[in-house]
């Protein structure tokens, strides 16, 4: 009956207007696994320069003087991760929206930035707080934790596995907080596997 | 059977207009710009769906300026949730009824 197939069609086409503008579905796998790979090469490298170095406790409150220099490389460290992680998604988002024909920076795009932004703004000044401290043991957990936070926080306006994403990112970052002297390898972790494993994931199911 | 088909709405036979019911169904507003971009069709094309869902009082304009532009905000009305709830229903039992 041909006015079945409309009213199907009508109901998809429902559906689909639904997500496409409260969702945010330009989001690639591949810069997923792109971000995990990043951060286990900045895990080797922070690995290397600080744990090594100094037997391996970063996280006792070491004065400030002595430290100062390797926090400063640290801090250098995480920021080119960040950059290099976001400007990845960035181009891979733009590529990917082009190929579906949507706009990239839509209401969908704006709700999970801001949603990321307030956990993540408030996570950043936290850490930097706790770095002015000396509390640099806590500089892994508190990433995950916040990370995770946000993660959780912009799901709603995205693919649904962002959440469970998120979930496992506070799961390790408190195990990270417990198990302190691990820091480094729970970040390495969440950051790193996490991403991979999340990345191939939604490559193959989403863009395939 | 005829009962079903009374609950399809006329207004929501066009497919823009269906889509820009399904649009203010799940946002709270929406301006121009972005349902030109969701429905993907011309300014005077959605201007006149718009004025029609506005006369059946299905959705509301807010005319505001930012930075001295004019913007013009759509919102759904409850009479408008109601009916495109209805119309949602009314499909759904049609096709459930054919199968």
């Amino acid at each position: 009956m041909k006015s079945e197939e409309k009213y199907i069609k009508d109901i998809t086409e429902i559906r689909s207007m639904m997500e496409r503008s409260t969702k945010f579905l330009s989001l690639s796998g591949l810069s997923g696994i792109m971000a995990g790979i990043y951060a286990l090469v900045g895990a080797y490298v922070a690995y290397r320069l600080f744990y090594v170095d100094n037997g391996s406790l970063l996280y006792n409150i070491i004065d400030r003087q002595e430290m100062t220099r390797e926090v400063e490389n640290l801090i250098i460290l995480a920021l080119v991760i960040l950059v290099l992680a976001i400007g990845t998604a960035i181009i891979l988002s733009l590529k990917k929206s082009k190929k579906d024909g949507e706009k990239i920076w839509n209401s969908a795009a704006r709700r999970v930035v801001i949603n990321m932004a307030i956990p993540l703004v408030a996570g950043g000044i936290f850490i930097l707080i706790l770095l002015s401290k000396g509390l640099f043991g806590f500089l892994a957990p508190a990433t995950l934790l916040f990370y995770g936070l946000a993660l959780v926080n912009a799901s709603k306006f995205t693919f649904e596995e962002i959440k469970s994403l998120g979930i496992v990112q506070i799961i390790l970052g408190l195990l990270a907080s417990y198990f302190i002297e691990y820091g480094l390898l729970f970040w390495a972790l969440g950051f790193g596997l996490m991403h991979i494993v999340y990345g191939i994931v939604m490559h193959l199911k989403y863009e395939k | 059977m005829k009962t079903f088909l009374d609950d399809l709405h006329k207004a929501f036979e066009s497919r823009v207009r269906l889509g820009i019911m399904s649009a203010l169904a799940v946002n709270e507003t929406l301006d121009f710009t972005a349902l030109k971009e969701y429905l993907d069709v011309t300014d005077g094309n959605l201007a006149s769906h718009l004025k029609a869902l506005e006369k059946e009082n299905f959705i509301d304009v807010k005319k505001s300026f930012v930075d001295r532009k004019p913007n013009t905000k759509y919102i759904m009305t409850k009479q408008g949730k109601k009916a495109f709830e209805e119309h949602i229903t009314a499909l759904e039992k049609l096709i459930r009824s054919q199968k």
